[in-house]
């Protein structure tokens, strides 16, 4: 039977494929006694072989697939099954308590775990998870259950979780994972980015698509309107086939405008840049006609991994990207953790508002050898490209001086040490704080660029947690209040003759467009999938006929007036 | 039984990969390897056991080892610290 689920679409295009649930599944243990010690060893020295071998498996496949650094997890896994110390009780308990080997695992296990999470640092915390996940295999093993190892799909998939971590994403294979749908989340939220930079459809915040959704199901994924279809039937299979190929056809039209500048109809050039976060990236930005990067989130190096990337790997990851963009401009976000992104090894106190919290600038300009390998290896690649960099995060002007301080200390030691630098190297900041928003006209005299991150500064000027999907509502791109703070931003900068750019979700939205056309926004940001699209939607626009229709709805009252006379002036043009 | 003390040189103590370095080499021998740090001592081929240690730099450790290929394993493991500068 046919079943329809509605959410957020997160990523455009059309998928049809067999459902994969990446869930947990239950393993639910019972206690029993057993007679026959030496075949309840046995059963579990076989699940204990069974598990390893998976592990090394999955390890060499991640190898392969993602690198060595992503594999090292999968190590330390299989250290932890290996661990005499953890495999020498267990024994003991099924032989001394004549129990199966389910509990004699899980309370031995458990023990560890409890031991690790009461750690006060951090890093230990996180063994708490390794010991959990390698107990989940070898459960699973013991109860003849199967888990889901996403990095061993094999076949084209459609995948339905509850939401997708960077470590979920990280082990997809893009070959074969042809769309998702998640539970939770929304436009902004990791799966959702994730999803757009992968080019695959998805639509998330479908609120019960693990419930509804068993292995093996045929689902469409209809990312254009937010819309999932389970076990369709073969007429709307059949229509969803058609607009499948009619989305290629409009992409088609759109890739036609791959090596075109984007001008407007009456002639005005701006520039469609792309956020990347790996240099994987790259392709999709040449492919979709990016005229360079807006944001480089380089957060993506040092995630996924057990310490920081050495300056010699950020080094070959920012080379790889200015060289392959072969002199396009490449905008650099020095390192934004904290937030919704941790780094376990950092060994960072839990906080009660991570979002106002120890991140970005604010951890850089604190642990400064972090941040002076990240600024070390991005100025010995600057000769590769054109390269900028931008500070996230940037509260204060005091802030910003002593990052670029900072730059220039770096900058002057290389150079004494006979290293190239290029000259010029454009520094700028993102505007995500509302007092650097209102403070723009200050800024702009010392900056030389501003890029406006749009998720940040609604999310701080409406005071809404854009994790907290109780308060989603509050994400009002189109609010006056955003508006007259992103011209702010904008005519601050060309007040000085600086650029202003945006490299938020707005940047690529197609209401927020024609507005920002007309405020005078240089720099679209946004992800490289949307860049033909947007191209097309600014040649069809006049900037002089933006510019009276932008003024004229920064004094409407509402997020939805405003979204309301957009779509009318647009549907005109 | 074979024994020697090393002093921690890397930043990151004997934690994450450094750990699994030394339970990896560990576990290839047939001895009993032993690291003992603060007054505590424990199982070198177990990384719960080298974790829960907290090894941090500047520590001084001791590993000793003791079967049949114990002078193997400390010449192994040594090579390992000094090869990863861990330790000296």
């Amino acid at each position: 039977m046919s079943t329809l689920l509605s959410g957020i679409a997160a990523s455009n295009g059309i998928a049809i494929a067999k459902a994969y649930r990446l869930i947990e599944p239950e393993l639910k243990v019972e206690k029993k006694s057993i007679e026959n010690i030496a075949e309840e060893t046995a059963r579990f020295r076989a699940a204990v072989d069974m598990s390893k071998s998976e592990l090394q498996h999955i390890r060499e496949k991640a190898a392969k697939d993602l690198g060595e650094d992503k594999a090292a997890i999968f190590d330390a896994h299989l250290l932890v099954i290996s661990d005499p110390e953890l495999l020498g009780p267990i024994e003991d308990k099924i032989k001394s308590e004549n129990v199966n080997a389910e509990i004699a695992l899980k309370e031995t296990a458990d023990m560890f775990i409890m031991m690790f999470e009461q750690m006060d640092n951090e890093y230990m915390r996180e063994r708490a998870a390794d010991i959990r996940d390698v107990t989940k295999r070898l459960l699973a093993h013991l109860l003849g259950v199967q888990i889901p190892n996403p990095s061993m799909i094999a076949e084209e998939v459609i995948v339905i979780s509850e939401d997708l971590t960077p470590s979920d994403t990280a082990q997809l294979n893009r070959q074969f994972v042809k769309g998702f749908t998640t539970n939770i989340g929304g436009r902004t939220s990791h799966s959702a980015i994730m999803a757009r930079s992968m080019e695959i459809p998805a639509v998330v915040g479908t609120k019960e698509a693990t419930k509804t959704i068993q292995n093996g199901d045929i689902v469409i994924v209809d990312g254009l309107n937010g819309q999932v279809h389970i076990n369709p039937t073969p007429e709307i299979i059949e229509q969803y086939e058609k607009e499948a190929q009619a989305y290629e056809a409009q992409k088609a039209e759109w890739a036609k405008l791959v090596n075109e500048q984007t001008i407007s109809k009456d002639g005005h050039h701006v520039e469609l840049v792309a956020n990347i976060g790996t240099p994987k990236d790259l392709e999709g930005v040449i492919n979709n006609g990016g005229e360079g990067v807006g944001l480089y989130r380089t957060e993506f190096l040092y995630m996924g991994r057990e310490q920081l990337p050495t300056e010699e790997e950020q080094f070959e990851a920012y080379k790889a990207v200015l060289e392959g963009l072969k002199g396009k401009p490449v905008v650099v976000r020095t390192l934004d953790i904290g937030g919704d992104k941790e780094l376990p090894y950092l060994n960072l106190p839990k906080e009660m508002n991570p979002f106002l919290g120890y991140r970005a600038i604010r951890l850089c300009l604190d642990q400064q050898e972090i941040f002076r390998t990240q600024l070390r290896a991005l100025l010995r690649a600057s000769q590769y490209g054109d390269l900028k960099i931008m500070f996230p995060m940037i509260a204060t002007l005091g802030e910003f001086r002593q990052a670029k301080a900072i730059l220039e200390e770096e900058k002057q030691q290389l150079l004494a040490n006979g290293v190239t630098v290029a000259e010029g190297i454009e520094v700028g900041i993102m505007v995500e704080i509302p007092s650097t928003a209102v403070m723009a006209d200050t800024f702009a005299k010392e900056v030389d660029f501003f890029s406006i991150g749009t998720n940040d500064l609604i999310q701080y000027t409406m005071a809404a947690d854009r994790m907290n999907e109780r308060v989603s509502y509050l994400y009002q791109p189109y609010n006056p209040a955003i508006l007259r703070l992103v011209k702010m931003v904008i005519d601050a900068a060309h007040k000085e003759g600086k650029w202003a750019g945006m490299c938020g979700e707005m940047a690529g939205d197609e209401i927020a467009i024609p507005v920002l056309l007309g405020l005078g926004l240089d720099e679209f940001s946004m992800s490289a999938t949307s860049i033909l699209r947007a191209r097309s939607l600014i040649s069809k626009l006049s900037k002089e006929e933006m510019e009276a229709l932008s003024l004229s709805v920064l004094n409407l009252e509402t997020n939805e007036d405003v979204q309301a006379a957009v779509e009318e002036a647009i549907s005109k043009a | 039984m074979q024994q020697k003390t090393f002093k921690v040189i890397a930043d990151t103590g004997i934690h994450a990969r450094p750990a699994t370095l030394l339970v990896q080499a560990s576990g290839k021998f047939d001895s009993e390897i032993n690291l003992e740090y603060n007054g505590k001592k424990v199982n070198l081929k177990s990384i719960m056991g080298v974790m829960s240690l907290g090894v941090g730099k500047d520590a001084e450790i001791t590993i000793t080892a003791e079967g049949s290929d114990e002078k193997d394993a400390l010449n192994t493991l040594e090579e390992t610290l000094k090869k990863e500068g861990l330790a000296e």
